[in-house]
């Protein structure tokens, strides 16, 4: 095989992205879009802020407080033993390959539409996450005092003195910056129909009350772009006590251990295998004709519309980054940009993909457009900020051009092994979302899951979310081959580690 | 006068991914030797005492080449863990967040012998590295072991600090293995040198026999 060059991985992806497009629905199907526009834009620039219901933004921090935190809990344990435990490093895998919607929507068959479901949808897949994350950071850190220690030291000693205040510091910076996603997310739940920011945003968003979603929506931005004042070492016990103590009781559901019982020593089984005997082979023939439809009719389908919306929005994602980091880099656009990127990064970080892919189906009509805009906006938008950081952390010479010969001759070039390090990472982050819009109606794997759960078909349900996990985890793998081959996979992908002049320095003298 | 054999090494050899570091070695260790390791940079020093290490790691204080401290945790803490092993888990714990004032009192001799008291609780990633080096120091100080073993103890202090520091390392162990580059520190307060070059051992003899000059001559440090 020819050596993958930055040339080539670039052309592959855009390739992969212009098939897609043949295969893709791109319509505007709505019948008056502009006017719809015009009276959205309208709610902007008034928003009604008697609409913001204040329990539901109580609620919304609540449930993100105490997702994260308990996320962050069981995550440090299972960091520990991450390195040494496949079981461990499996087990992660799985709990952050099942997106928070799909964890909710299987929560909620147990424990109703109440806070422990809320809860837990975000605990459980950011366990994973920081499970990882955390395991990373202790691989990561400097260990030459742990091997000067005395002979004879216990290994909680150890770990206590010479790694944990290393690690501490960079432990809670990532939990804090996490808990900005937590909201994100716990704000999406109430699309599900948790009594989160997104239940009134839908229900707005459905009647076209554009002032009332936009002064809701203005608070939540307000919450994230203020979260170093609030959320802060300190104020996290306070605010731990206080999310428990104004938790919502629970709507409907009746026992929570009858349906937990119930849910997996039924529900979840594929249904030739409930009761009939394991051993027959009659059993196992009717599990592939269970089985075969859900395949052929469900999976295969799905995967390749999943597929074809992400290579797309990957696509528009990388250039529409490409143009927007100019914008944001004092370099280019002098200070004024860099405040106008602090601003815009907040809104486009805060503005979770999927209610913004939902507003937009609702302007556009049906189609996969929506998604493949929401997916650019949000994903362009963090690249693009990132980028921007990096070009003015670049050292440039005094000599140097300017405007368009500086970005073409010497910053993207500069930069790009950085842009494809962060393209790639986002690729399973884009399709795993991708996924999830099929709640929404596009019709890829999320559209299938959404399905078998309202017509109570668990089991199918089960199996679907599992591929939605293995293509994700397939992504993943080749998008590390590939960050490998083009020898990037050292660069910094994460987002809660934004390049300051000095790593971003370190980086590029490393590459 | 025969004296207790400590440490010793028999055709020792060591490298790293196939390059030969250290070759042949005999080296025998007796209690209360002050040895002086010299050589140029890469002949092998640092191999030497990482092999001369592992074989009593019971017995041995140690200072590492870069001084290895959590950046993190306070002066006080990272001399503290010299003794780990000498405390419960829970104590260390303890420690970690109430030092108790015994401990103070302790560590803040031995920072007060090495020029450090004021820094008692400055974290130690705010230090320069002269206070560094002396915190890495006071590390070993405190840990107490009979036999020290220190990769370029003095290298980032001025000469006085130096000899005080190694003045004082002679006094709290009995038994001393230093890196050093400095010939005139090595004469002055080791009394038997050995001199590395190209992983082999060139020079071992009583510092009585040698002179600044003979060094100098060998290895071309300055002094």
């Amino acid at each position: 095989m020819t050596a993958l060059t930055y040339t080539r991985a670039s052309g592959l992806l855009l390739l992969a992205a212009v098939v897609s497009y043949a295969f893709a629905d791109m319509a505007v199907t709505a019948l008056h879009p502009g006017q719809e526009l015009r009276r959205l834009l309208a709610g902007i620039l008034q928003p009604d802020f008697s609409a913001v219901e204040v329990w539901s933004v109580v609620w919304t921090v609540a449930f993100a407080v105490l997702g994260v935190g308990l996320g962050a809990l069981s995550g440090f344990a299972l960091a520990i033993a991450y390195a040494h435990s496949l079981g461990i490093r499996s087990l992660a895998t799985v709990l952050r390959s099942v997106h928070e919607l799909f964890w909710a929507l299987l929560l909620i068959q147990i424990f109703g539409l109440g806070a422990t479901t809320g809860i837990l949808a975000i605990a459980l897949p950011y366990a994973g996450i920081f499970a990882k994350v955390f395991a990373e950071m202790i691989e990561e850190a400097d260990l030459s005092a742990e091997r000067v220690l005395p002979l004879g030291t216990s290994v909680i000693s150890a770990f206590a003195y010479a790694r944990l205040p290393e690690l501490a510091a960079r432990f809670q910076t990532y939990t804090l910056y996490r808990l900005e996603c937590g909201l994100r997310s716990t704000l999406v739940l109430g699309f599900v129909g948790l009594p989160t920011i997104g239940f009134h945003l839908e229900s707005y968003f459905k009647q076209g009350r554009y002032a009332g979603a936009a002064a809701l929506l203005g608070v939540f931005y307000v919450l994230i772009g203020t979260r170093r004042l609030w959320a802060r070492p300190l104020t996290m016990p306070f605010l731990i006590v206080g999310s428990v103590l104004v938790l919502p009781t629970a709507l409907g559901g009746g026992s929570a251990l009858a349906n937990l019982v119930r849910f997996f020593g039924h529900d979840i089984i594929p249904a030739p295998l409930r009761n009939d005997a394991l051993l027959s082979f009659a059993t196992w023939g009717n599990l592939w004709s269970w089985f075969k439809p859900i395949l052929t009719g469900q999976i295969i389908p799905g995967v390749f519309k999943t597929l074809i919306l992400s290579q797309i929005a990957l696509a528009a994602m990388a250039v529409l980054a490409l143009i927007v980091f100019p914008m944001v880099s004092q370099r280019f656009a002098g200070s004024v940009g860099q405040i106008a990127g602090r601003i815009g990064l907040v809104v486009v970080r805060s503005t979770p993909e999927y209610m913004l892919a939902y507003v937009l189906l609702q302007l556009l009509g049906p189609s996969m457009l929506p998604a493949v805009i929401a997916l650019s906006i949000h994903n362009g938008g963090i690249v693009g900020y990132l980028m921007g950081r990096h070009a003015d952390a670049l050292d440039y010479r005094l000599d140097a051009p300017s405007g368009f010969n500086l970005y073409a001759y010497e910053t993207v070039p500069r930069l790009y092994g950085q842009f494809l390090a962060y393209i790639l990472y986002r690729w399973e982050i884009i399709v795993r979302e991708s996924a999830i819009f099929g709640i929404l109606g596009v019709t890829t794997l999320g559209y299938y899951v959404d399905a078998a759960i309202s017509e109570l078909r668990f089991d199918a349900a089960v199996v679907l979310i599992a591929a939605t996990v293995l293509l994700s985890a397939g992504i993943d793998q080749v998008s590390r081959r590939l960050r490998r081959g083009l020898r990037i996979a050292s660069l910094p992908t994460r987002l809660a580690e934004e390049p300051t002049a000095t790593t971003a320095q370190a980086v590029l003298n490393r590459a | 006068m025969e004296r207790d054999g400590v440490l010793s090494l028999r055709h020792a050899s060591a490298g790293y991914g196939g390059r030969p570091v250290l070759v042949d070695i005999d080296l025998d260790i007796h209690a209360g030797d002050k040895i002086a390791v010299m050589g140029r940079s890469g002949a092998g020093k640092s191999t030497l005492l990482g092999l001369l290490y592992a074989q009593r790691p019971d017995a041995i204080a140690l200072v590492p080449q870069a001084a290895a401290l959590v950046r993190s945790l306070s002066v006080f803490h990272n001399v503290y863990m010299g003794r780990l092993d000498r405390h419960s888990t829970m104590v260390n714990l303890r420690t970690l967040l109430w030092p108790q004032r015994a401990d103070k009192d302790a560590i803040g001799d031995v920072l007060a012998s090495i020029g450090l008291s004021d820094k008692m609780f400055a974290a130690a990633g705010t230090l320069s590295g002269g206070q560094q080096q002396r915190t890495s120091v006071a590390r070993a100080l405190y840990n107490g072991r009979s036999i020290l073993l220190a990769d370029e103890p003095v290298s980032a202090l001025d000469r006085v600090q130096g000899a005080d520091v190694l003045e004082l390392i002679k006094k709290r162990h009995e038994t001393l293995i230093v890196v050093m580059h400095d010939v005139g520190l090595a004469l002055e307060h080791c009394d038997r040198i050995v001199v590395l070059e190209n992983g082999c051992k060139i020079i071992d003899a009583p510092a009585t026999d040698l002179s600044a000059k003979d060094l100098l001559g060998r290895f071309g440090a300055a002094a």
